[in-house]
């Protein structure tokens, strides 16, 4: 298949469909690619509920006329030229065959995962990322009379711990690495952004019963039931018991999941593939979102972790900018400042304390995908290092989930993406691109 | 197929029915089969090493999720939604005693 574009955006969370409604409104054919079943992203995924703003840019996006590429995902780029370029997408139903996506402007509105860092016990079912737990509860996972611990760092935990209780989950402990003190500015920071300081208290307020533990981590995720436990011995290997550090105190809390994740770190595989300039991880733009390569536009958390709002607006400014609105886009980006203080201030609420460097024993895995324990990452040099040695991040994900530990644990910066940038069939990457000139699609303008 | 656990969701009577490793799981639209095979117990899958393994990151990134479905190996189960005669089979199942 064949599909040609004016403006192609890849994601369809906030930032990739405020980038597509504002491309639409201009007149622009729109193809939005994005790997999950229904648009909203991460943070306004399907399975409810949704806050009155992500329903109205859901109800949005829908209606515009653009073609929605749901369930898809980018594997390559097969020309890239400042005039346009041809993306390759693979479909996650395999007898789809894979699409090659001809576009003149491209806008990368990739989002951003979570960091996990490694700590013994972590490869334990049940034991997940704070949004991983949150999108299984939102995909179906009964949670109601679960008890949770919830752990990390970021504005996350507040705002999953709130929505499990609402689902009936026993929250036993929140607890957050960084200290108040490293919180305090990100506190004035909300203070003048009053929506997002509403929602910070309706969350705590939500979680009163539960103790919001500062400069608290865990240190281990058991298999076996603490002397407290009585419930459902089990058959398996899975959590039962956490171990909680805080003020060099250690204790065990028995419980059904761990919800841990440290923050979030970008997705910008497409953008070093593309060769996007970076700066200290994230992909660097001009005042209209364009990124050192010339066609390509990026919004949202690739360009610096800043939330919901940021990414809208980020968006919008991306998607004019694409259609040749140069002055709206600029008008728009005066309103950047404000919320790039934001993105700062939580940057540095998140700053990881050096010794969750110590968490991992020699025996913990690190890399999931090839099970790649710290004991041996200790004597490499790099992550390529690690990679020709060890076969760290040399899996399926690709280095996303132990490269962004590395990063932290050794200082190993990530190598540029190379394709394909997700596993791919064969049968994907053998497909020759299409000649001559492909057929026009049909817009969805429902 | 003995067995059967349900999900929380509200039902509206368009329950969907799917096998996870034999044992099957009812579920409402819209659930993905992370969750369906949550419930039903059984690891997504096995290490390299042998240790049993869950799903992590629920956004089709870590792919420890990673199952058969209707003989297709390799789908990631997070991004994956339940339909009605579903078959996914895990590497994790083995691990059971």
């Amino acid at each position: 298949m064949t599909q040609i574009f004016d403006t192609l955006v890849i994601g369809a969370g906030p930032a990739g469909m405020a980038a597509a409604i504002a491309a639409a409104e201009s007149g622009q054919r729109v193809g939005v690619v994005d790997d999950n079943p229904a648009p909203g992203g991460q943070v306004w995924r399907h399975g409810t509920p949704l806050p009155n703003a992500g329903r109205r840019w859901k109800g949005q996006f829908e209606a515009a006329p653009a073609v929605r590429l749901a369930g898809w995902r980018v594997i390559d780029c097969l020309r890239l030229a400042p005039d346009g370029g041809v993306l390759r997408a693979e479909c996650n139903t395999p007898s789809v065959p894979a699409a090659d996506l001809h576009f003149r402007h491209l806008i990368l509105a990739t989002g951003a995962r979570e960091r996990f860092l490694p700590f013994p016990g972590w490869t334990l079912p049940n034991v997940m990322g704070v949004g991983g737990l949150d999108a299984m509860v939102r995909g179906g996972l009964p949670i109601a009379g679960k008890r949770v611990v919830v752990a990390g760092t970021g504005p996350l935990l507040l705002a999953v711990a709130a929505h499990l209780i609402k689902r009936g989950a026993q929250v036993v402990a929140i607890c957050e690495q960084a200290s108040l003190a490293q919180m305090a500015p990100l506190g004035l920071a909300l203070l003048r952004q009053p929506g997002k300081l509403r929602q910070g208290a309706a969350y705590r307020w939500a979680t009163r019963k539960t103790p919001f533990l500062t400069h608290c981590w865990p240190l281990a995720a058991l298999a076996e039931p603490g002397a407290d436990d009585h419930r459902d011995p089990g058959t398996q290997p899975r959590l039962r018991t956490v171990t909680l550090h805080r003020n060099e105190r250690q204790w065990n809390v028995a419980c059904d999941y761990l919800a841990c994740g440290f923050h979030l770190v970008p997705n910008t595989e497409l953008a070093t593939l593309l060769g996007c300039q970076m700066q200290d991880g994230f992909v660097v733009t001009d005042q209209q979102m364009r990124t050192s390569t010339p066609g390509v536009w990026c919004a949202g958390e690739p360009t610096g972790i800043g939330g919901v709002d940021a990414s809208l607006l980020e968006g919008r400014i991306a998607g004019l900018s694409a259609a040749g609105k140069s002055e709206a886009a600029l008008s728009l980006s005066q309103r950047r400042p404000a919320i790039q203080a934001f993105t700062q201030a939580l940057e540095h609420a998140c700053r990881l304390n050096p010794r969750l460097r110590d968490l991992a024993a020699e025996e913990t895995t690190v890399c999931r995908c090839e099970d790649v324990h710290m004991g041996a990452l200790r004597e490499r040099s790099s992550a390529r290092d690690a990679r020709l040695h060890t076969r760290c991040g040399m899996g399926p994900c690709q280095g996303r989930i132990c490269g962004a530990a590395t990063e932290f644990l050794f200082g190993w910066l990530p190598d540029p993406a190379r394709p394909p940038i997700f596993p791919a069939l064969v049968s994907s990457l053998m497909e020759e691109a299409a000649a001559g000139s492909p057929a026009q699609p049909e817009i969805d303008s429902r | 197929m003995t067995e059967t656990r349900s999900t929380d969701l509200p039902s509206d009577g368009n329950s969907i029915v799917l096998s996870v490793d034999g044992v099957s799981v009812r579920v409402s639209p819209g659930c993905t089969v992370a969750a369906a095979v949550l419930m039903a117990g059984t690891p997504t899958r096995t290490s390299v090493s042998g240790e049993p393994r869950a799903p992590l990151c629920g956004m089709g990134i870590c792919f420890e999720c990673r199952v058969s479905i209707d003989g297709v190996p390799y789908q990631r189960s997070c991004q994956t939604l339940c339909l009605p005669g579903m078959k996914v089979t895990t590497t994790g199942a083995q691990l059971l005693p």
